[in-house]
């Protein structure tokens, strides 16, 4: 029996197993992986370990599930923080196991992250792809459901002193939803900000190992509460009439995810309660 | 002058590499509906008494006397001076200079079909490839490596024969790794082995494609109307590396994989064919491709699966001699 099965078999109950046969399956080659290296068994895995966190770490708390269509292409756009990925981490597994209809999330990862030995592979495995305009337009031609993060390393990136405060958002993602008529559902995640407040980010480093920063924080994440809050699908035009249009349709989604932010600070009663 | 052609007999297929497998097959299908002339640069090999078959040098003058003697109508150019053999400067003289001598004489004797064997090697392995890369992606490979420079500027000159000369109507074919019984390629090697190196912390999702399912695909290309174009050729099937290993009965051995420089500099120390320095990227990162263009021009879809593949691999472990 390999690792991959003896883990499944530890960790993944039934109620999971039920879950994920729920989830509408895109095309799988015939040894369980898809083009971008994920699969059925290290998707459940990974679901398995976070699932833990998620309910019992980070206690997340998820309001508008229902706003996720069940089926169909469609692109989740949060803002993004915390240093590390959580925050994909958090989403992915609300809309794996939304009970209204759970789809197999794809995330769209920053672009050094395939470089990162057993990292980058353990992210694909679990349906992770680096966030490249083809792989996110080959993806939602498939129907999938795409997780973006449109601030980048600007947002997972900064400073505590900056928390909730959006950073500029790449319009690659605005044209991804008008090309393929991919409907947005806005996301404002709250409590990643807490769970590694960074004080710093000592560029020499990061400059000398190849990465986008090496943040001054805690040494892991702390357990913050996480709320996330999903708003109802917003659908823009399929023409591009001009740029300047494209960034008006941005800042309607970055206004959206504000209020969504907002809605998920009135939540809860402070950072780790 | 050039040959006259008659337009009563039917026009020969010039088949190049002759003495690989895939051109043997490819030659093993055509040879009851067309007639063939076989050559390969390392020698004149036996294939049956209506093939007339030759050595030849394509930097040699030797190789217009084949156009000369023939009246040669389709080149399916296989041929090629493997990663393996020689330096870069030497593959480069042969296999791309040699080709554009070989181009020329298609113009000059007015052939009106080309097949080309590229290879999906020409995108490069890089980190940041998207998944399903469609034949519009720019070819990156030389950027990795010198060593894979004459892949891809093999296929730049084949593209400007494509363009310039639409007469040829050349097709430019870009298989992913090619499998399966005989075949001699890097790949092919390395799934004969019983060990294999294992880049530590890497396992790239793979594709293959058996070597009699692309001797079909080119003989196909025979029977349809000739649309010019690039054309890659891969299964709508995916698979870890060490999947593959392990479904081929290959011990996987851990190798340094950072910093690249130590994975380069100790597989070039090695000196192993199977797992060349210049190929240690696409054991590292994936180089999936989208073989959707051919299956939609040509109605053409892989007929043996990647289980058959590695039963082969699996089976030649049983040999007491691998």
């Amino acid at each position: 029996m390999g690792v991959k099965s003896l883990l499944k078999k530890a960790l993944v109950s039934r109620e999971m197993e039920e879950i994920f046969d729920r989830v509408p399956k895109e095309a799988v080659g015939s040894y369980g992986y898809d083009p971008w290296g994920a699969s059925l068994e290290g998707s459940k895995i990974g679901l398995a370990i976070f699932k833990r966190f998620y309910d019992n770490y980070f206690r997340v708390q998820a309001f508008g599930l229902e706003n996720v269509p069940k089926t169909g292409r469609v692109l989740i756009i949060a803002n993004h923080s915390g240093q590390l990925p959580l925050d994909g981490v958090m989403i992915s597994i609300a809309v794996a196991t939304n009970p209204n209809g759970p789809r197999a999330p794809r995330a769209m990862i920053e672009r050094f992250f395939p470089t990162v030995p057993f990292v980058g592979n353990l992210l694909n495995e679990v349906g992770s792809v680096i966030g490249d305009p083809i792989n996110c337009i080959r993806m939602l031609e498939r129907d999938e459901c795409v997780i973006v993060f449109p601030e980048g390393v600007r947002g997972s990136g900064k400073l505590y002193s900056k928390r909730y405060q959006l950073q500029r958002f790449g319009h690659g993602f605005m044209h991804l939803a008008m090309q393929t008529g991919a409907p947005i559902v806005p996301v404002g995640v709250v409590g990643c900000e807490e769970t590694m407040p960074s004080i710093a980010n000592i560029k020499p480093l990061a400059n000398l190992l190849g990465l986008p920063y090496v943040p001054v924080t805690v040494p892991f994440p702390l357990p913050a509460r996480v709320v996330l809050s999903f708003g109802e699908p917003l659908h823009f035009p399929r023409e591009v009439i001009s740029e300047e249009h494209v960034a008006e349709n941005v800042e309607r989604v970055k206004e959206k995810i504000r209020a969504l932010i907002k809605h998920g600070l009135h939540q809860r009663k402070g950072p780790f309660f | 002058m050039p040959a006259k052609k008659t337009g009563k007999k039917k026009q020969k297929v010039l088949v190049t590499g002759a003495a690989g497998v895939l051109a043997q097959q490819t030659i093993a299908r055509l040879s009851g509906s067309h007639p063939i002339v076989a050559v390969d640069f390392r020698r004149a090999v036996e294939i049956g008494p209506d093939i007339p078959s030759y050595r030849v040098d394509f930097l040699k003058r030797g190789l217009e006397d084949v156009f000369r003697q023939h009246d040669i109508g389709t080149v399916i150019h296989i041929g090629r001076i493997g990663t393996d053999i020689g330096g870069k400067f030497f593959r480069y003289n042969a296999n791309v200079i040699g080709t554009q001598k070989l181009y020329d004489l298609c113009v000059k004797y007015n052939v009106n079909h080309v097949v080309m064997m590229s290879s999906y090697f020409v995108y490069g392995a890089s980190p940041y490839n998207p998944a399903l890369l469609d034949e519009d992606t720019p070819l990156k490979a030389s950027d990795l490596t010198l060593n894979l420079i004459d892949t891809v500027e093999l296929e730049n000159l084949s593209q400007i024969y494509l363009y310039k000369h639409p007469q040829l109507n050349m097709q430019i074919l870009r298989p992913t790794n090619i499998a399966g019984p005989g075949v001699r390629n890097n790949i092919g090697r390395l799934l004969s082995r019983r060990w294999a190196p294992v880049l530590m912390g890497f396992n790239p999702v793979m594709q293959f494609i058996h070597v009699l399912d692309l001797a079909d695909a080119i003989s196909l290309l025979l029977e349809k109307p000739k649309k010019a174009g690039i054309y890659n050729l891969a299964p709508n099937d995916w698979v870890p590396y060490k999947t593959v290993l392990s479904e081929c009965n290959i011990h996987a051995v851990p190798f340094p994989s950072v910093p690249t420089g130590l994975t380069v500099g100790i597989s070039r120390w090695l000196n192993w064919k199977a797992f060349p320095s210049y190929l240690v990227n696409y054991f590292k990162y994936p180089v999936i491709i989208d073989g959707g263009k051919f299956e939609r021009t040509f109605g053409f879809k892989p007929a043996r699966s990647l289980e058959e593949i590695f039963t082969h691999y699996r089976e030649l472990k049983k040999e007491p001699w691998v």
